[in-house]
């Protein structure tokens, strides 16, 4: 450990705000990344579903139709 | 070779080997990301010109590194796109945009944040920042120009030509430093044979390399992944899937989705 203490490491010899500001700006900015790609991922195949089961009502819709006429 | 590659042009395989590939990613990006960044955060020996505010080097250096390590790789992917036609090339040309962006944006950040105490200003004009700046704008034109086609395969090509015109600024950034009269330090880790920097500094940068390369890898599969799914989405093999996957999330009420979007 280079710090003495903690107080001192959250210090930073004296540019806390610089290192702090950088580590946490590109964590945040990966994270957002990260999370954003994932999550697209599931909302795209519940698309999927839903307009596959869409399409299978309208045909069965459609199919209703024509055994009524 | 060409014969084991060859499959993977199908996006069926694409996807099976993004699944495959996406968990190790993740979990390598988690270890080295972690191990790299509190060895060079704490344990790492001060800078003896710029003490403690060196260490944003950890993050900085390797962000900008991959942003142009990835901007060649999707430069490549755009030139396979545009030679063998495939269109599994030119969705992984545009998984890679984003990532690239997020990495320049970084790199641009993490510099401003450390221009400020040691040159005294977030911002100069200086010849490495502006064709790192370049860099961003690229990636987002790419980004952009994929979005403006209705024709994926159109936008594929034309994005491509664009990814492949702005390679030629990777080599401006990489030797602006030498070229210029620069405000921007010299390269520190590239010359391999006589590093300007102390060893017990040096690995946990390469560890963070390392680990913001999983990083990379674990996104652009992911966004991969996304793409074919949009791109195939009534595909049977998609649906397929699709089904499966859903309905094991909503298990007890597969038929909860019959209200949405009728």
């Amino acid at each position: 450990m280079q710090f003495e203490s903690f107080a001192d490491f959250l210090n930073m010899g004296g540019y806390a705000f610089y290192v702090w500001l950088s580590f946490g700006v590109t964590f945040l900015a990966m994270g957002i990344i990260a999370i954003q790609s994932l999550s697209k991922h599931r909302a795209l195949l519940k698309q999927v579903v839903v307009e596959k089961e869409r399409k299978a009502r309208i045909k069965k819709a459609r199919q209703q139709q024509q055994d009524n006429t | 070779m060409w014969k084991w590659l060859h499959p993977y042009a199908k996006t069926e395989r694409a996807y099976q080997l993004c699944l495959t590939l996406q968990p190790w990613f993740w979990v390598g990006a988690l270890v080295c990301l972690s191990i790299g960044t509190v060895w060079g955060l704490a344990f790492a020996p001060q800078d003896y010109q710029q003490g403690d505010s060196f260490r944003i080097i950890y993050i900085h250096v390797p962000s900008a590194i991959l942003s142009m390590g990835t901007y060649v790789a999707m430069a490549i992917a755009a030139l396979v796109g545009m030679v063998w036609q495939w269109r599994t090339a030119y969705m992984s040309m545009i998984a890679m945009a984003p990532i690239g962006a997020v990495m320049t944006f970084i790199a641009l950040f993490t510099g401003a944040a450390w221009g400020k105490p040691m040159w005294g200003a977030w911002w100069v004009w200086d010849a490495r920042l502006t064709s790192e700046l370049i860099l961003l704008f690229l990636y987002m034109g790419v980004i952009a120009l994929y979005g403006a086609f209705e024709d994926k395969q159109q936008a594929g090509k034309a994005a491509g030509v664009m990814a492949l015109v702005g390679v030629v600024n990777i080599p401006i950034i990489h030797y602006s430093v030498e070229w210029w009269n620069t405000l921007h330090q010299g390269a520190t880790i590239s010359k391999f044979d006589n590093p300007s920097i102390a060893p017990e500094m040096l690995w946990p940068l390469l560890i963070n390399l390392l680990g913001f390369a999983f990083f990379i890898g674990a996104v652009t599969t992911a966004r991969l992944r996304n793409e074919i799914v949009l791109r195939e989405l009534h595909r049977p093999w998609v649906q397929a899937l699709a089904t499966e996957k859903v309905s094991k999330q909503t298990s007890g009420s597969p038929n909860v989705n019959l209200k949405e979007g009728s």
